[in-house]
């Protein structure tokens, strides 16, 4: 990222382990946080990033819950209100769907409804599960609907520093913020930021430069966009790549002020296209930057239907680079012939791994 | 008693000795819950009141008995239906009648109406309209209160209702796992909205759900402010010494419109003649009777209580009309801490 400065003790980690000691830096800083949820004490620690916490911290700090989302997420919320600051774990984004009622209607409300006398400073670890057949009900990447609510903060980590500054920025924020982690993010490598460094939950981060298209990606999605973006500068198309990293409260000034200048616009989301991250971040570009336009604004997103298990369907289910460099050939009127060499690159280079699993050039260092 | 869950086989009597002083206390709570509901229905045709409104009227014992154990650092959670219990634990007068006018000096600033009642300085932490979504609130509570070790306990109020709620078994398994100081007081007034108990949940005994999440249960008559009070101080004491939850299961009656201010007999959901029953059996006559017997108390004392009441909610009536509404400029403020 060659618009971050390697600061002083950075060092190479992966995001799952970035978040771990984000929340064992929490934990010590503050005696209120804890960490609660299912599966946070077993021995596979949640993909590794609660492992060792109850050791360190003791049983009242690090929590087992029962299989009742709802009721453990309100549990929550009254601990929150009563001073604490838990951080709530979900192996699966779609497990707190049964918890959506407290998230909704009590969290996101609270502080507003209590005329900001209520605080309800919560932590929500999501996780999406994506490739070995995770199927229908354990790969949804359901930001749009958590950003929907006004009262909530919702960010999407896409490298290891924003796993652990994001985190730390939630857990010192005052209301509930949900953290969307993509699986496969979970093993990008990339340096992160020594000691207690909390990232504000705010704005978009520009990753590369460029004059012909602005792109903005999501979590996961940014991964693949940088291969293509890189691809694609070999053919001289240069692209303004932006991780838009917190989703809400959403602020797309840095992206209206790129689409003034490259006149162009592609949003690539790990969620569904239709009412979607993407569609947001179109409608306030458009309105911001409207007379810039050269070609109407594109999105990429998860297709109509729901995630198939086999791979053989999951493959044709998902975009990738070689999709993202297509529609971005499209966009700035690439020859053809250019833009189907580009895509045959892209496209070869993942040929010697399955599909359904996180392909080595994406474990970074990024 | 036409329903075999007006009064289940394990109903227990669970008074305790309460002097004078006490019971006078509980007189006084309770006609005051009353004459303040009172005045809510009376004022409410006038359109200054511009939210809906579930008033407790007949269910006076349950709210007052349990929060007359409860120390003021202690926590509560409450539903819909919360005036009974924000008055009971101490909540602001003014700031609850301002709320329901929509007024700027309510207690949430009029952001919240009658169903949003909160008064943090008298542990009135919250009220939620959503059916059993209060209850993991009051859990939360008590796990807070375990962290801290504050030696606070949590009380949760809801109704029949929310016994059909998932969330309400989800809190209580969670609860007694953690060996929690709550107290889940469940008001059974037979009806969700105009729907009768009857064809909502089969004929059994409430209080044994305690027994399927590993505590103790009290089943008492929800109309005896002795008894809920009884019952109530034994769980509590049950809470503080670090033993964990324990469920109330308190019979009771709502005896006006499920929301607003008036009788509904005419409706026909009520089957003939249990309103009249149950309106015999009024928790505040039924306590004032028994000190009149004993000469506790005189008809010179009701009226002084009467009186000091009637002021204190005049007052209030006043406050809030004169009150100020939200500027219309904060309608965006607070939306994150």
């Amino acid at each position: 990222m060659p618009e971050l400065a390697r600061a002083e003790g950075a060092r190479i980690t992966s995001a799952a382990d970035a978040i771990r000691e984000a929340t064992e830096l929490a934990m010590a800083q503050d005696e209120c946080v804890f960490v609660m949820g299912e599966g946070v004490t077993d021995p596979k620690g949640v993909f590794g990033t609660t492992l060792g916490l109850r050791e360190r911290f003791g049983e009242d700090r690090v929590l087992e819950m029962p299989v009742a989302e709802n009721g453990w997420t309100g549990a929550a919320i009254g601990a929150a209100l009563a001073g604490q600051r838990p951080i709530l774990v979900h192996q699966r984004v779609e497990f707190t769907l049964l918890a959506m009622e407290q998230l909704v209607n009590n969290a996101a409300k609270m502080h507003y409804v209590s005329g900001g006398k209520h605080r309800v400073p919560i932590t929500i670890r999501l996780i999406v599960g994506r490739g070995w057949g995770q199927g229908p009900a354990h790969s949804q990447s359901l930001e749009a609907l958590f950003a929907h609510v006004p009262g909530l903060k919702v960010v999407m980590p896409a490298c290891a520093r924003d796993a652990k500054g994001l985190l730390l920025g939630a857990v010192a924020d005052d209301g509930p913020v949900v953290i969307i982690e993509h699986r496969w993010v979970h093993y990008a490598q990339g340096e992160i930021d020594p000691g207690w460094a909390p990232l504000p939950l705010q704005g978009p981060r520009k990753l590369t430069s460029g004059d012909d298209v602005t792109v903005v990606a999501t979590s996961y999605m940014t991964l693949e966009c940088q291969q293509a973006v890189a691809a694609l500068a070999d053919a001289g198309v240069g692209v303004e790549l932006f991780d838009l990293r917190v989703l809400r409260p959403l602020g797309v000034e840095a992206i209206v002020q790129s689409v003034r200048k490259t006149g162009r616009l592609l949003t690539v989301d790990t969620g569904h296209a239709s009412y979607g991250i993407g569609a947001e971040v179109i409608a306030r570009t458009v309105a911001g930057a409207f007379d810039d336009l050269r070609a109407a604004p594109q999105r990429i997103g998860l297709p109509e239907h729901p995630t198939p298990s086999s791979a053989a369907l999951s493959q044709h289910y998902y975009p990738r680079s070689p999709q993202v460099a297509a529609r971005i050939a499209e966009l700035v009127g690439l020859p053809a012939g250019t833009r189907d060499a580009i895509v045959a690159r892209l496209a070869h280079s993942r040929e010697d791994q399955p599909l359904d699993i996180p392909h080595p050039s994406f474990k970074g260092p990024f | 008693m036409s329903s075999p869950h007006e009064m289940a086989p394990r109903a227990t009597m669970m008074q305790t000795v309460v002097g004078p002083d006490e019971r006078l206390a509980l007189l006084t709570a309770m006609i005051r819950v009353r004459r303040i509901e009172e005045r809510i229905a009376k004022e409410y045709p006038r359109g200054q009141m511009r939210c809906p409104v579930h008033l407790s009227i007949g269910q006076e014992a349950a709210a007052v008995g349990a929060c007359a154990v409860l120390r003021r650092h202690d926590k509560i959670t409450s539903t819909h239906r919360c005036h009974a219990h924000y008055l009971a634990k101490g909540g602001d007068l003014q700031a609850m009648i301002a709320e329901l006018h929509g007024r700027a000096s309510g207690c949430c600033g009029g952001r919240g109406g009658s169903m949003h009642l909160f008064d943090d300085d008298a542990g009135v932490v919250a009220s939620v309209p959503i059916v059993g979504g209060n209850v993991p609130l009051g859990v939360g509570l008590a796990l807070a209160a375990k962290q801290r070790r504050d030696g606070s306990v949590a009380a949760v109020f809801f109704g029949d209702g929310a016994l059909e709620e998932g969330v309400v078994h989800e809190s209580a398994n969670l609860a007694a796992t953690l060996r929690l100081p709550v107290v889940f007081v469940l008001e059974n007034n037979l009806y969700s909205v105009y729907t009768r108990l009857e064809q909502r949940q089969p004929p059994r005994s409430m209080s044994r759900f305690a027994d399927a999440h590993g505590m103790p249960a009290m089943e008492i008559d929800g109309n005896d402010v002795l008894s809920v009070r009884g019952a109530m101080l034994h769980a509590v004491t049950r809470a503080r010494r670090g033993d964990g939850p324990s469920l109330l299961v308190a019979h009771t009656y709502r005896q006006l419109e499920h929301c607003g201010p008036a009788d509904d007999d005419h409706l026909g959901y009520r089957p003939a003649g249990e309103l009249s029953r149950w309106a015999a059996r009024c928790p505040i006559q039924r306590l004032c009777n028994e000190m009149l017997e004993h000469d506790e108390i005189d008809e010179s004392a009701l009226d002084t209580i009467e009186a000091t009441i009637a002021r204190e909610i005049d007052e209030a009536f006043v406050a809030a009309l004169a009150a100020p509404f939200p500027a219309a400029h904060t309608i965006a403020e607070a939306i994150h801490a």
